[in-house]
């Protein structure tokens, strides 16, 4: 297990908008007081004068951005999820949502793996705001090859889009030749016929671990990666629950609004199937090292696949 | 134009305000009356505009901060000949291009989505630093109500324009003195406005908004100040034109009766019979 890389996506979001400032030269990152966090420092000392720090003000931001995106920049703003989703709810909606402009939102710091910062700045809820605004594009990556990839899409993306990083170091499992990025396209990681585990962000290699170790029980189970939680890719989680008619989805997210519930949203209407949530169960988080979080919440390979067994 | 002209559309614009207001039967007149004189100045004599291309890529925009006074905006986007007059009877009714509040895909001529108050300032700021940006000379306006800076958003994009050296935005306060609950003092005092600009960096003017010497004065001081945004803090009467409706809270958000637009309708009538002996 040694040689597996580790890199956290809020580290490749950094490091993709140097790569794609070139090609985009209308791109501009805001952010407020958190380039060193966000690793949008990165850009801000490759490209200075298109870097604008805003200091510790989300909301004007935001504000900005909405400005600046009607006389044609393409800007990124960068944050916490707590903050660039849940202080700036209202902003995103009205300012970018409602007018439709092309403003990116760059969320790092999402979920549980905020680790020892605790309870205030762990944003289990960001995905649920989000995707409840019209014409907004959801994209959680599951790992540093999804995550630029994902960045390049959302600048070719005419319209608002919020991407959802991580601060913790995340297996890199996507670099493979075949790997190809398609917003609102999920991917089918691991053909299986018995159960189907629908995941997204740090829940996808996760998900594949429980996959290992139901295999070992003699389960085959079916993972898709759902990078892109709006819109969502309706044939792919059709065909699987059709073909297993036992869902389980995993996210570091909130299982009221999140992943889970757009797929109940689509099965309850043209495929009813059984689905179980797996993720911050209506809670609060707390400070601890990320990974002993993530592993007492059950978002790790093994938690998943107890959920998955008492759930058979 | 003439201070003359200025104030005879000024005063079209304000036949426009009350009967689009009437005929949605809700909206916020008061506020767009105290208005108008500014809303006259900035797109028939300010702004470097087109009617027939409303999206022109080096113009001046303006972004209406405290959008529920959009029946204003509207009237002068109407009367400038962005849209027709009559039109104006559609405002707030389904399938109109006159949306309760301010929306850009919708109405020419509107740079900015707006209504949620707050947000307008911050869009006008980033207007600002786009121009600063790709170093073109256009100059962004927002106009903002004195109940509106109780947000905190705005002191957030006043730091912002003040520590950018903003000079290309003018921020300009509707200080009517009057919000929902009442006066702006009772319901938690706003003043000194001016002084408030200053401490975040403002070249700050004081003028009287229904006074179009003091307007174009402030106006001219604006596009001369270099190195900090200018705000204009105008003293206007809410309601003003309508008799009934001058310095009353209660016509901040709501519609004049049949008989109560006949009133509206005669005081302005009479104001323009006025300016048109002034004429002669």
């Amino acid at each position: 297990m040694a040689d597996i890389k580790k890199i956290a996506t809020r580290e490749s979001y950094g490091n993709a908008l140097v790569e794609c400032a070139e090609d985009f030269p209308n791109l501009v990152v805001l952010d407020a007081d958190l380039a060193g966090a966000t690793k949008t420092g990165t850009f801000k000392k490759a490209y200075p004068d298109r870097h604008i720090d805003c200091g510790i003000a989300e909301c004007n931001m935001t504000g900005i951005a909405a400005g600046l995106a009607t006389c044609g920049k393409i800007p990124f703003i960068s944050s916490f999820a707590m903050f660039a989703a849940g202080r700036n709810f209202e902003q995103v909606r009205n300012s970018i949502g409602y007018p439709h402009l092309n403003v990116k939102i760059g969320a790092t710091h999402a979920g549980i793996t905020v680790g020892e910062d605790g309870a205030t700045h762990q944003c289990f809820e960001d995905i649920a705001l989000m995707r409840t605004i019209p014409g907004m594009t959801v994209i959680v990556p599951s790992d540093d090859v999804e995550a630029r990839a994902a960045v390049r899409a959302a600048l070719e993306h005419e319209g608002p889009v919020y991407l959802r990083f991580g601060r913790a170091a995340v297996p890199v499992f996507n670099d493979n030749a075949d790997y190809k990025f398609e917003i609102g396209k999920g991917v089918q990681l691991k053909e299986g016929s018995d159960v189907s585990i629908i995941a997204t962000g740090i829940c996808v290699d996760s998900a594949l671990k429980a996959a290992e170790l139901l295999a070992a029980d003699g389960i085959k189970a079916d993972v898709i990666n759902i990078h892109t939680i709006k819109p969502l890719d309706e044939e792919i989680v059709l065909k699987t629950a059709k073909k297993t008619g036992k869902v389980f989805v995993a996210e570091e997210h909130s299982v009221i609004g999140g992943l889970g519930s757009a797929v109940c949203d689509l099965l309850s209407e043209k495929a009813p199937t059984k689905v179980v949530k797996i993720g911050m169960k209506d809670r609060y988080g707390e400070s601890a090292p990320a990974g002993e979080l993530v592993k007492k919440y059950g978002l790790d390979g093994e938690g998943i696949y107890n959920t998955i067994k008492a759930n058979l | 134009m003439t201070n003359l002209e200025l104030q005879k559309a000024a005063n079209e614009v304000r036949k426009g305000i009350v009967t689009a207001v009437y005929n949605a039967k809700s909206g916020h007149p008061g506020g767009s009356l105290s208005a108008a004189d500014m809303f006259t100045y900035l797109y028939f004599e300010e702004m470097n505009i087109d009617t027939k291309n409303p999206k022109m890529e080096g113009r001046d925009r303006f972004v209406l901060s405290k959008g529920h006074t959009a029946p204003g905006l509207y009237s002068t986007l109407a009367n400038r000949g962005f849209f027709p007059v009559e039109d104006l009877k559609t405002l707030r009714k389904l399938g109109s291009y006159l949306q309760g509040h301010p929306c850009m895909q919708e109405t020419p001529g509107v740079d900015m989505s707006s209504g949620s108050l707050g947000q307008g300032i911050s869009a006008a700021v980033g207007m600002a630093l786009a121009a600063k940006l790709d170093n073109k000379n256009y100059r962004v306006y927002t106009l903002l109500g004195d109940g509106e800076i109780q947000e905190g958003q705005v002191w957030e994009a006043s730091m912002f324009a003040g520590a950018h050296k903003l000079d290309n935005l003018v921020v300009i306060v509707d200080n009517n003195g009057l919000q929902i609950d009442g006066k702006v003092e009772d319901v938690c005092s706003v003043y000194p406005i001016a002084d408030k600009f200053k401490a975040f960096n403002f070249n700050t003017i004081e003028i009287d908004g229904h006074n179009f010497d003091e307007i174009r004065a402030a106006m001219e001081k604006a596009k001369e100040t270099k190195g900090m945004p200018t705000a204009i803090i105008m003293k206007t009467t809410k309601g003003k034109g309508v008799s009934f409706m001058e310095n009353q809270a209660g016509w901040h958000g709501k519609a004049p009766n049949d008989e109560e637009y006949a009133i509206a309708m005669a005081d302005l009538a009479k104001i323009e019979e006025e300016l048109g002996k002034a004429g002669e």
